[in-house]
């Protein structure tokens, strides 16, 4: 048959009589480069849809487990004293200093309208609304779901969780359960400490320093903000607390399997898991504030 | 009680086992040996439910740990101990709560109780001083008693010690062998133990299997393997080395050239 198979030369020979001079080893390469980048594109494919399936197994797993007992309510009361008690300090200085910076702005652009009395709603609504549950979960995300996903994940990699399995414990009960529970917990009222905080920077500012009054800033926010309007934002930070525990309790559980192996898989799995919570958060944040999904 | 049947696995098209047939009865300790890399742990973890074969099975009392899921899993599992190569140990937790860690999740026992039983798992590896101490603070051979004192304390029935001598000194090593062999006169667990302690692990077990290449080259009592004429068993288990003849020439050079340099540098 010579060193090309007939199909080829055949291909090579019409590919002539329309006065196109491919060689067959051209048209072989051409082929297999096509049949490889199908073949490539396919394996991607099949690939992520297996890691969402996966993804979304885990968390109706870790849900399931959550409410069946026996749950493990050490390890929940610790993991909220690591994810909520020990992020306040830096909840505080961020909810501070955007309450701070949503006055300065806010002031200035209102009194380009001479609106400044709406100083207090604006910053109200912005902080309960969007900046509070936002900010807040982007902060727990940095500081307590890298930690989270570094931890798992090196239990991954050193053969804890395999330890944890041939006890015949279940790992969830141990690792993602209580992390779920916490960040439920934790994120909500994180985001009510960044809110208030964030008022009172705004107060500061606005008040203190811009000459607002003190009646007119407090007065017009309890007219404007209404009870719906705390709930929203509570109910947004909620759906954020189980996106950062689903999301770095995932990447930290498989991160021998998708991230390579050893300290550098831990690390990737780590950044990955915050770049992704991140990521989702924003864009759930958006979903649902334009669904107007909860009201 | 563990039947190996026809097991095959590859990792990315590397097959590691390729057809494994074994068996091990009530009671019988079994030893495990082959050169590095020729699936020893691969095999173990199929035994112990941690891996999926791409063919064959593993039975466990009958029960075939690749179908098995949830409680019937978690069942088998509690009557199993594992001694992991690199010890396993929750790296938060000192070596107490490590050894007391499957007592107090799985048993309903007292916490009194408890500490008697981690005290007496303790003294048995001689690890009594060091209860306090984090796993990073101790060295290797104190890991693996702790892990082995972790692996025995819930007294299971089936064992599986993955390398348990591998990185320690001969006298940790012996010790830890010992250890092993008193807790099976105690416990009658029917176990698997990979090695390359040969040939003294012979002195531990019932029963030897070689790996080679993903096949079973050998199956037997320790003395048919001593009086084996197979070249490839003969090399590994007499001289309880891994390099084959041709090896052992370019050794004796290696040894010569550094006698060499030794002589030229006048140490």
């Amino acid at each position: 048959m010579g060193r090309h198979p007939a199909a080829y030369r055949q291909v090579a020979k019409k590919l002539k009589a329309k006065g196109l001079a491919y060689s067959v080893s051209r048209i072989k390469e051409g082929g297999r480069r096509e049949v490889n980048f199908v073949s490539k594109l396919g394996e991607v494919a099949i690939r992520t849809v297996l890691r969402m399936g996966r993804m979304g197994v885990l968390l109706a797993k870790a849900f399931a487990f959550s409410v069946t007992p026996p749950v493990k309510v050490f390890l929940v009361v610790k993991q909220i004293q690591f994810i909520g008690f020990q992020s306040i300090s830096v909840i505080f200085l961020t909810g501070a200093f955007t309450g701070m910076v949503l006055s300065y702005q806010g002031f200035n652009t209102l009194s380009r309208f001479g609106s400044e009395a709406f100083l207090g709603p604006m910053v109200g609504l912005a902080l309960i609304k969007e900046m509070g549950p936002v900010i807040s979960a982007l902060m727990v995300t940095g500081r307590a779901g890298s930690s989270v996903t570094a931890e798992i994940g090196i239990m991954r990699i050193s053969e804890q969780i395999d330890a944890l399995e041939l006890m015949g414990l279940n790992p969830y009960r141990y690792l993602i359960v209580p992390n779920l529970l916490a960040a439920i917990v934790s994120v909500p009222l994180l985001t009510a400490i960044f809110d208030v905080v964030g008022i009172f920077g705004g107060y500061l500012i606005g008040v203190k320093l811009l000459g607002v009054s003190s009646g007119v800033y407090f007065g017009e926010m309890i007219s404007y903000v209404e009870m719906k309007d705390i709930l929203e934002g509570l109910f947004k930070s909620l759906n954020f607390g189980v996106i950062i525990a689903w999301v770095c309790c995932f990447k930290g559980y498989y991160a021998g399997y998708y991230t390579g192996f050893g300290a550098q898989g831990v690390s990737t799995a780590t950044t990955q898991a915050v770049v992704l919570s991140s990521v989702l958060i924003l864009v759930w944040d958006y979903f649902l504030t334009s669904t107007h999904i909860f009201f | 009680m563990i039947r190996i049947e026809d097991l095959h696995k590859s990792f990315d098209g590397v097959k590691v086992l390729q057809g494994i047939t074994l068996e091990v009865g009530k009671g019988q300790v079994l030893a495990l040996i082959g050169r590095s890399g020729y699936g020893k742990s691969v095999l173990l973890k199929h035994v112990a439910g941690l891996m999926k074969p791409d063919r064959g099975r593993v039975l466990v009392d009958g029960h075939d740990m690749s179908s098995l899921k949830g409680r019937d899993l978690m069942g088998i599992r509690n009557r199993l101990g594992f001694l992991f190569q690199s010890g396993a140990l929750f790296d938060s937790m000192t070596i107490f709560d490590n050894v007391a860690f499957p007592l107090r999740e799985k048993t309903k026992h007292k916490e009194k109780e408890i500490r008697e039983r981690v005290m007496s798992a303790l003294e048995q590896v001689g690890l009594v001083g060091a209860e306090e101490k984090f796993p990073s603070q101790i060295s290797g051979g104190m890991v693996k008693r702790a892990s082995l004192a972790r692996a025995l304390v819930g007294e299971p029935q089936i064992m599986l010690f993955d390398e348990p001598t591998t990185g320690l000194d001969p006298l940790t090593g012996q010790t830890i062998l010992s250890l092993i062999d008193s807790c099976h006169e105690r416990l009658k667990f029917t176990g698997i133990i990979v090695t390359h302690e040969v040939p003294k692990i012979f002195e531990v077990v019932d029963r030897v299997a070689m790996i080679d290449e993903g096949r079973v080259l050998f199956e037997g009592s320790p003395e048919a393997i001593l009086a084996s004429e197979d070249p490839r068993i003969k090399s590994f288990v007499t001289g309880g080395m891994e390099w084959l003849p041709h090896d052992i020439e370019r050794h004796s050079e290696f040894m010569e050239e550094i006698r060499r340099k030794k002589d030229i540098h006048g140490l």
